[in-house]
């Protein structure tokens, strides 16, 4: 089973405690009241859906309940790091083995 | 005319289930309450509720008079008192906390023996061997189709905390389990 790490619980759970929950770091416009509908339709409904490294929302459901952010690869369902969700966005680089890392982790 | 009477029933009352290395049986009735507050509410609680709540993940306290506080989530806890009721020893506590009486939500069952673990592990995904999940230990997590709450009572003793209409589900689902637990 895939096991993620939740970073509240501070240790890696089993994906069955786990929901997703969309696209991180998608930031509200303020005022929302004053924008275009065409602005609203690309803060509303549009997402990136890219195939490789996405930022996502998860939800530790099961769990301790929180939400937090998850860096994942689309590709190989492989879990880059997770982090409490209001924190930065983590950066992330592939090293020359192919494989994501949080910037600066190294090996 | 016949006087009418109210007699309040558990579940799963009179069930006993088993095999020959663990017996499942439901836990005594009890008070619960569902209880969140921040880190600056705590003190007043655990005053209120003669307890420390725990603050880190998965860890339980029992107070001697049999209270039991369990870690949910960083500002959640679930409150477990089999006599005292612990929605009224919180009601006049001057602090910014909410608290929901979950008594009659939540049924328990538990589960006892050497075959304890493996019949949890039937349905529960987590890791709950000693290192990961000691005595005192406890977690909302999943076993089979349902949330529950699991906590670890003794070395070979559990209680589990469902919501009272997956009682009999959950009951099944270990009936079913204990009989391969030892194999």
């Amino acid at each position: 089973m895939l096991l993620i790490h939740c970073p509240y619980c501070g240790e890696d759970r089993p994906e069955l405690e786990f929901r997703h929950a969309g696209e991180a770091h998608v930031v509200r416009p303020d005022p929302i009241s004053e924008i275009s509908d065409e602005e609203f339709e690309a803060y509303f409904f549009i997402r990136d859906n890219p195939k490789g490294l996405t930022y996502e929302r998860w939800r530790h459901m099961h769990g301790c309940a929180r939400f937090f952010n998850a860096v994942r690869d689309t590709v190989s369902d492989k879990f880059v790091t997770t982090y409490k969700a209001g924190n930065p966005k983590v950066e992330i680089e592939r090293g020359e083995d192919g494989i994501a890392r949080v910037k600066g982790d190294g090996q | 005319m016949a006087e009418a009477v109210a007699t309040r029933t558990s579940p799963l009352d009179g069930l006993i289930a088993g095999s020959v290395g663990v017996a499942i049986a439901q836990a005594a009735p009890a008070h619960r309450i569902s209880l969140r507050v921040g880190a600056d509410g705590i003190p007043a609680l655990n005053k209120a509720l003669g307890l420390d709540l725990p603050t880190e993940p998965k860890k339980s306290v029992t107070a001697k008079s049999g209270r039991m506080a369990l870690w949910l989530g960083p500002d959640e806890w679930l409150v477990i008192d089999e006599k005292g009721d612990p929605m009224a020893d919180v009601a006049g506590v001057d602090a910014f906390f909410s608290v929901v009486d979950v008594s009659h939500r939540n049924t328990a069952i538990k589960v006892a023996g050497r075959g304890a673990r493996a019949t949890l592990e039937a349905g529960c995904p987590q890791d709950v061997t000693d290192d990961a999940f000691p005595i005192g230990a406890c977690s909302r997590t999943v076993m089979g189709k349902i949330e529950i709450v699991l906590m670890r009572t003794d070395a070979n003793a559990y209680r589990i905390e469902c919501w009272r209409s997956f009682a009999e589900y959950a009951f099944e689902f270990l009936s079913d389990a204990a009989h391969d637990c030892m194999a």
